[in-house]
């Protein structure tokens, strides 16, 4: 198997390739066209703004070859808003895989952003990723903007409900980290890799 | 709901823990990926890593044990000492750290949270703060201190800490970790107070850091002063106060903790 973390350049992609390592499992941080299109599983992580995503994946190429892709794809929080239509972050279009709008979280007395730590899913349809899982699990967010949660495979919650965990067809991406969720997510990344 | 979180602080020494009382007289505690993956296996929430020498002696962390505690540990950790440029933030970043902490170099020069927070997203920046409880004309305030890893160099840089919290949020820092000096080493709980107050003014997450000394001091702080997170060393190191047990204690009081759930138990 070979898998393809694509590179957008964003800080911390190593800790992807990081936690697949620690699967067993090789992989390739790449922004090489025919390596991600050549790739039997294509992860697309992200940390830092969307706007700035979305350029580093068009100088690349990558935009029309990522929407091109048949194979097993996963996308990692910023990833996951990426795959939607657009984003209020920037203002930008996205790859328009799935339908909808990123928008920021709410701003509430009591409420802070980044949502950052450890929450829980609130499960909405069965998923090949959530094989093993008994639903009770926690996974570690950091973000400030999110996807509606209206089509979500799995929502979580701050201050409104959001996507935690979206699918369409071959594509599939989570709001959290699950290369940073402990057993739970390491056992999510191996439902993807093995799914 | 998040959870709030529970963070022992590895004081980092030429690639061992130590810890010091007030800042002082530096205990070993151990090599550091033993005790981050001990930390991790205990459901720690995340970690953080202070090279306290790293600021006063002008030097930065090392990136080669960033990197081995980003290839051993699956759950976040934050990184601080010495990250004066945005340089030497992304080589602790690109080595595996899921956050940045920066303390007396932001008071030297404010203008390195934005450049921080523009770089790399505010949710990669961590102030660490170290603040004190002073009397100025007969009306006690917070005051800010820095180089707090070497006692001899300490600075005083004549600034009010509410007044520092309010500028680095402005300037895109993504959380604020208090280290409450007075408190910090004497085991005699958290400076409620000063947190209860800073919370009133930081819409980012905010950490208490400084004082845990029984499980009791965890449940206060999270109730009194909102905290989202709670930090602390020797009650950790020790093996005084177990993790577990404290998440499942807070838990039964009414404080949302995250419970490792026997079914994620590490797949084989």
């Amino acid at each position: 198997m070979t898998i393809a973390v694509i590179n957008s350049g964003g800080a911390n992609l190593g800790s992807v390739v990081q936690a697949l390592n620690r699967l067993g499992a090789e992989s390739v941080l790449t922004r090489d066209v025919d390596e991600v299109r050549g790739a039997s599983r294509v992860i697309l992580p992200g940390v830092g703004a969307a706007a700035w995503s979305m350029n580093a994946l068009r100088e690349h190429g990558l935009v029309d070859v990522i929407r091109g892709l048949t194979q097993p794809v996963l996308g990692v929080c910023l990833g996951l808003q990426l795959m939607f239509e657009s984003s209020e972050e920037g203002d930008t279009p996205c790859l328009g895989l799935i339908p909808g709008r990123v928008a920021r979280l709410p701003a509430e007395p009591g409420l802070r952003l980044p949502h950052m730590g450890w929450n829980r899913l609130a499960w909405k349809a069965d998923d090949p990723l959530a094989r093993g899982l008994d639903g009770h699990e926690w996974f570690y967010f950091v973000h400030s903007y999110a996807a509606p949660a209206g089509s979500a495979v799995a929502t979580s919650e701050h201050g409104r409900e959001f996507a935690a965990i979206v699918r369409r067809g071959n594509f599939a991406a989570c709001q959290f980290h699950p290369e940073k969720s402990a057993a739970a997510g390491a056992r999510l990344l191996r439902n993807f890799l093995e799914g | 709901m998040v959870a709030v979180r529970i963070i022992p602080c590895l004081d980092v020494r030429a690639g061992r823990v130590v810890k010091g009382v007030k800042f002082r007289d530096h205990v070993d505690m151990g090599d550091i990926i033993e005790r981050a993956r001990a930390y991790r296996d205990q459901g720690a929430d995340e970690l953080v890593f202070y090279d306290i020498t790293a600021s006063p002696e002008q030097r930065s962390v090392e990136v080669e044990w960033v990197e081995r505690v980003a290839a051993e540990i699956d759950i976040p950790f934050a990184v601080a000492g010495g990250i004066r440029d945005v340089d030497r933030a992304r080589a602790v970043l690109h080595a595996g750290a899921d956050k940045i902490s920066v303390n007396s170099p932001a008071l030297k020069r404010p203008q390195l949270v934005r450049e921080l927070a523009d770089t790399f997203g505010s949710q990669c920046v961590v102030i660490g703060i170290d603040s004190m409880r002073e009397v100025v004309n007969g009306k006690g305030c917070y005051r800010l201190r820095a180089n707090t890893g070497d006692p001899d160099n300490m600075i005083d840089p004549d600034l009010d800490t509410r007044a520092w919290v309010e500028q680095v949020q402005r300037l895109g820092a993504g959380e604020i970790v208090l280290n409450c000096m007075d408190a910090d080493g004497v085991q005699d709980g958290y400076d409620i107070d000063q947190l209860a107050e800073m919370r009133t003014i930081c819409d980012v997450p905010l950490i208490a850091s400084g004082g845990a000394g029984a499980r009791e001091h965890f449940l206060e702080v999270f109730r009194r002063a909102d905290v989202d997170g709670a930090l602390a060393a020797t009650v950790f190191h020790s093996g005084r106060i177990p993790i577990p047990a404290l998440k499942a204690w807070l838990s039964a009081n009414g404080i949302e903790t995250r419970l490792q759930a026997e079914s994620t138990a590490p797949v084989q």
